[in-house]
């Protein structure tokens, strides 16, 4: 059976400003399920955002398909709601009205009163309460103004939220907390998730699933590495579970050597590029030693 | 001194500055003799007349307290209130300024959105804009035929030039992101021009706005004194030919406060509409 959502032989070529082309990527393909919260990892420039513009419906593929829920991604949807990195709040509108105009477009069929308390309460699970939501953005802080672009995506109750680099720009506490709400939230709501970060942490502490990609250009999806470590997580108490540093690792030694190693490999041509599963799991005694090998060497060196 | 506000010693200021020169202006202009003291000879060559010279502001304070205590007389064509010359003026201006706003705006709109419409329409507006409106004036009198009607085609198209260019603009530069904003949200092409667009370019917009009325009040006073009849320029022009400066003068001052007060209302949009990133 097909995932949730399929991505299918995605190429992506740009015109590289010297009359040739760039290749993205090529030919990548690899699916999300349902309620799993997914999160690509990868270096700068490697292809992430292009491959959430067009998740998104924003941008085109140059080939290859979207599907999701059985159906191709066909340009914008409400379906697919989008966390900017930079926000993208309407610095005209107050705090509220940035969530309450996106309520209004989901459910045209509502009263004002009905879109102002569902906005509101969006709002307060992100902890912004009072006087606050009537503010403008330029008078919130970053996390603040993050918060609400959180709250604007997760209450319009997407098919599938992407977030491009949501925590790129604050600093590591607030960081910390936002993530903290974001998994709160996220547990509330089974909500799919498609997230792009450049922090390993980050990724360890939200994802089901970690997609790591090659640098570019022809850049892929190489590998999809399940994060065995129960949920609920607390950043506290992650790093003493015996699958955290055997995880880190792998994706430490991924993203410093093997990332550039494997750049611009590609399989047979015209053959789908799909992510090699790899599980590492310590407490599992049937856990298979070929696979971990690697990240447990670095554990102990 | 120190104690005041910076507005309440800059206000200060200005009245000190108003009263000097004032005075200045006053001790500047030699008083004229009483026509009983006037010689033969100048009794003969007109010195009896009210003298064309330039008026000390005593006289312009006079003149402006008799004009404003009934600016809205009409005693025929060549006397009225100067309520009601001004009340043509901006009739006029509001006019060719308001059908300017409606074609420069959505145009502007277009131009904006589409890459296509910029370079096409480009070289139009680069040659049709340095054109002087004035430069117009005989062309619409001969087409329109109407001098009323070829005074309002002249603020017509001095108005719509900066208005077209910021609307174009301000629309081509709206942030890529409230663009994809609206477009994940679904937004009709309608609303994501209202909702997203409009605000967004608001602040370019309204600054075209604001330099096109400056621009047509400006440009109001010249076209009257071509055309002639009616406005505020007409008053000036026929004031000069009775020689009579004082009014000239008192008119110069209400120009300069009508377009202060136009100005300061395109400032108070301008205001309401600014938004900080
Ligand atoms: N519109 C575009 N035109 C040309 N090249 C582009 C365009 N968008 C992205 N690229 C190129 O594609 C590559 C991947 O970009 P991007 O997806 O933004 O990377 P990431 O988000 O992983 O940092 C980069 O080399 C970038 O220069
Ligand atoms: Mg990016």
């Amino acid at each position: 059976m097909k995932p949730y959502l399929s991505i299918e032989n995605l190429t992506q070529t740009f015109p590289d400003g010297a009359g040739g082309d760039l290749t993205v990527f090529e030919n990548s393909s690899f699916g999300v399920e349902k309620g799993e919260f997914v999160v690509i990892l990868g270096h700068s420039g490697c292809g992430k955002s292009t491959i959430m513009n067009i998740l998104a419906g924003l941008a085109e593929p140059t080939s290859g398909v979207v599907v999701m829920d059985g159906q191709e991604v066909k340009g914008p949807s409400l379906d697919r709601g989008v966390v900017f990195q930079n926000y993208s709040l309407l610095p005209w509108l107050s705090t509220l009205k940035n969530v309450s105009f996106g309520v209004a477009a989901r459910h045209p069929e509502w009263t004002k009163a009905q879109v102002a308390e569902h906005s509101t309460k969006f709002l307060a699970m992100v902890g912004l309460e009072g006087d606050v939501i009537r503010r403008k953005p330029s008078q919130l802080s970053g996390g603040m103004r993050q918060r609400v672009s959180i709250a604007r995506a997760f209450a319009n109750h997407p098919k599938l939220l992407l977030l491009d680099e949501p925590f790129g720009a604050l600093d590591a506490l607030t960081r910390g907390t936002i993530q903290d709400e974001l998994l709160k939230i996220w547990g509330q709501m089974e909500q799919t998730v498609f997230m792009i970060t450049h922090d390993i942490d980050e990724a360890i502490l939200l994802a089901d699933r970690i997609l790591l990609m090659t640098n570019g250009p022809k850049a892929r999806v190489a590998e999809s590495v399940e994060i065995t470590i129960p949920r609920p997580r607390y950043r506290t108490e992650i790093v003493e579970h015996p699958n955290y540093y055997a995880i880190r690792n792998h994706l430490v030694q991924f993203l410093g050597k093997r990332s550039k190693e494997m750049a611009g490999q590609q399989s047979e041509p015209g053959q789908s590029n799909r992510p090699t599963t790899v599980r590492i799991d310590k407490t599992d005694p049937q856990d298979d030693p070929e696979d971990k090998r690697p990240a447990l060497r670095a554990v102990n060196s | 001194m120190y104690g005041l506000s910076l507005n309440v010693r800059a206000a200060i200021l200005s009245c000190l500055i108003l009263i000097v020169g004032l005075l200045v202006w006053e001790a500047a202009i030699p008083a004229q003799k009483a026509v009983g003291e006037l010689t033969e000879y100048e009794r003969l060559t007109g010195g009896g007349q009210p003298k064309a010279g330039v008026p000390p502001p005593s006289q312009v304070i006079v003149k402006a307290w008799e004009q404003l205590s009934d600016p809205f007389y009409d005693a025929g064509p060549n006397d009225k209130g100067i309520g009601i010359q001004i009340g043509y003026s901006i009739y006029r201006v509001l006019t060719g300024y308001f059908l300017a706003a409606a074609v420069a705006i959505p145009l502007g709109f277009l131009i904006g959105m589409s890459p296509i419409a910029y370079k096409a329409l480009n070289p139009f507006i680069q040659v049709l804009r340095p054109i002087s409106p004035l430069a117009w004036m005989p062309l619409a009198l001969f087409i329109i035929g109407d001098s009323e009607a070829s005074a309002i085609f002249v603020i017509f198209i001095c108005s719509i030039w900066p208005m077209l260019i910021n609307t174009a603009f301000g629309v081509a530069g709206v942030r890529e992101d409230w663009v994809n904003v609206a477009r994940t949200h679904e937004l009709g092409a309608l609303k994501t021009a209202f909702m997203v667009i409009l605000p967004a370019a608001a602040p370019t917009i309204v600054t075209g706005m604001r330099i096109s009325i400056g621009i047509a009040w400006l440009v109001i006073v010249a076209a009257e004194m071509l055309v002639g009849g009616t406005g505020i320029g007409y008053y000036v022009w026929n004031e000069w030919n009775n020689l009579d400066l004082t009014s000239v003068v008192f008119s110069i001052l209400m120009i300069g406060v009508v377009g202060m007060f136009l100005d300061s209302m395109f400032a108070y949009l301008q205001r309401r509409v600014t938004y900080v990133e």
